[in-house]
């Protein structure tokens, strides 16, 4: 075969097309990467980092929810790990919370796999179901156990400020990097298996659990290694929303409110795909910090009214989310 | 020489509930034949197919398969051995594009993506759904289905497949496209075992015909013989051959 006609062949034309969502993402992430060069309101600084924790936690858990068709709504519990991990270790220990959201990422992906054990026999809701009720178990031991600092959480000591410490006092642009870089990470990870063996045995579990057998993929480990992935994701993005707010507290990390959070902004940017997950926490997130603070406490609850009320739309009219907007090829 | 079967179904009893759906069924299968699954309805054929494709434990007998004793062994483990099947009604991966679906059966030999998509398209152009490829897998046809259904099950690179009532709902023309396609199949020395009811086309086809009924073998022979057979014709050709 010449080269030209290799080149030429379908297989390279896929990995040519899959080459340009990289190309795509280099200037994207490069943009965010410059906002707090341009944006110096420490109001629209928060927004971004809330938008851009969200975009990765929405991508975190589109690799189990999204890909591989396990609809969790419990993901607030592999981020309240993270949380507390990385709070306990550092507050406790003196441990760096990069430290700290690798203890977690791990603690997480070990519980996701107990959790897997005890749920993926469940199938669709009951799954959905299930994940609901581990977290909530969850936040009880959390707000009685006396390690965790209980109902009264656990406040982050001032300490000296840098990259060590994860603190910075008031400067906002390293935490938009450092979100921004869990988010490429989460997005990075997800590109990568979007053409690896892992990605197709998991869309294929999604979609056809017996076709699937039938072609030799092993269902549950294909489960299970799809929740590892998105607990531990999860659990960093916990550590960092930690450091971030340098407070902790059970109400404040591990509610089932964060277990929706997750999933919404994958659910109506595209469920399944590369950019969905940005592009819901894009439209979500502004969304609800805005009406948050236009309505100040009369308005608490109003930015879930509206999260309901666009979700509704979203199923409505474009049940693939808006990504299904574009044309298929340049998704 | 005489050379071991490729399947040896013995005594394969399953129950559902109060139903015995095979009753002690025995059957082999030899290398590089076609082999016909035939009966009327509810006579277990489908229960029998399920049974050695491996989607549900028997209550007794045994399977072995190419050496191994497979009874026991769950349904991706069966791949691996060389069994692929495809379903009565296709179940594509609607998320992906068809070539993607033949994708995740060329995995099961080769680890890396980019092979096996090179090989997905390679037995896409065999089956005749080259220009579908890019087509997303729910855009399909139901014939083109029922193709992309024999491709993915090809991409496995199995010994032996098994076609339930792939030709059923076909027009003639794509139930002959489709009889050519299976010749084609077993002349690339895989082996195949196919539950039909369109008898009209199965018969040239086939090598030899296994006949069940009620959760029983009835008769086993040569499509001559069996047509030929009393009691096949009392059990299933019957009603047809009266009134024709």
């Amino acid at each position: 075969m010449s080269l030209t006609s290799f080149l030429a062949s379908p297989p390279s034309r896929f990995a040519a097309r899959h080459r340009r969502q990289l190309h795509l993402a280099v200037p994207v992430v490069a943009a965010l990467a410059a906002l707090p060069f341009a944006l110096h309101d420490v109001y629209l600084l928060n927004v971004l980092i809330l938008t851009l924790l969200y975009a990765a936690m929405a991508q975190s858990w589109n690799i189990l929810g999204g890909y591989c068709g396990q609809i969790s709504l419990g993901h607030a519990l592999y981020f309240g790990i993270g949380a507390y991990a990385t709070t306990l270790l550092w507050v406790n220990h003196g441990i760096t919370p990069w430290g700290g959201m690798v203890v977690g990422a791990a603690l997480s992906a070990v519980t996701a796999l107990a959790v897997g054990r005890l749920c993926f026999r469940l199938k669709g809701h009951y799954f959905s179901i299930a994940t609901i009720v581990i977290a909530e178990i969850g936040l009880l031991i959390v707000h009685n156990a006396e390690f965790t600092g209980g109902a009264l959480g656990v406040q982050w000591p001032i300490a000296g400020d840098g990259w060590w410490s994860l603190q910075f006092g008031r400067a906002k642009a390293p935490y938009v990097w450092v979100a921004l870089g869990l988010f490429a990470a989460t997005w990075l990870v997800t590109w990568v298996i979007e053409d690896s063996p892992w990605g197709y045995w998991w869309r294929a579990v999604k979609d056809d659990v017996q076709a699937a057998e039938s072609l030799g993929v092993e269902v549950f480990a294909s489960k299970m290694s799809a929740a590892a992935v998105s607990a531990a994701f999860t659990a960093v993005g916990g550590g960092f929303y930690a450091a971030y707010v340098a407070y902790i507290d059970p109400e404040s990390v591990m509610t089932f409110r964060f277990s929706l959070l997750f999933a919404l902004p994958a659910v109506l940017g595209g469920i399944g795909t590369l950019w969905g997950p940005l592009v819901g926490a894009l439209v979500l997130v502004p969304l609800t910090e805005i009406t948050r603070s236009y309505m100040g406490g009369s308005g608490s609850g109003l930015d879930l009214v509206i999260y309901g009320g666009l979700i509704m739309v979203v199923a409505l009219a474009r049940p693939e989310g808006l990504l299904s907007l574009l044309p298929r090829r340049s998704r | 020489m005489t050379e071991t079967p490729l399947l040896e179904v013995s005594n394969v009893t399953k129950r559902f509930g109060g139903l015995t759906a095979n009753a002690d069924v025995s059957l082999t299968v030899a290398r590089g034949e076609i082999l016909g699954l035939i009966g009327p309805n509810g006579a277990g054929k489908s229960t029998l197919f399920n049974a050695i494709a491996g989607a549900f434990p028997i209550d007794a007998g045994s399977i072995r398969f190419d050496g191994h004793d497979i009874t026991s062994l769950p349904c991706p483990a069966r791949c691996a051995l060389g069994i692929a099947r495809t379903f009565q009604v296709p179940r594509s991966f609607d998320s992906m594009s068809v070539v993607e679906n033949v994708l995740v059966g060329a995995l099961t030999r080769r680890p890396k993506t980019r092979a096996a998509r090179h090989a997905a398209h390679e037995v896409l152009d065999f089956v005749g759904l080259g220009s579908r490829a890019e087509a997303s897998a729910g855009e399909l046809t139901p014939p083109e289905k029922r193709r992309l259904e024999m491709a993915r099950a090809l991409a496995t690179e199995p010994k032996l497949m098994l076609l339930d009532e792939v030709m059923t709902g076909l027009t003639p023309s794509e139930a002959r496209e489709g009889v050519e396609l299976i010749r084609r199949v077993r002349d690339q020395g895989i082996t195949v075992i196919m539950v039909e009811h369109v008898m009209e086309i199965v018969m040239p086809l086939i090598d030899r015909a296994v006949v069940l009924e009620l959760g029983r073998v009835l008769a086993e022979g040569t499509p001559k013989e069996i047509v030929a057979d009393p009691r096949v014709i009392a059990a299933y050709l019957g009603d047809r051959h009266r009134a024709a």
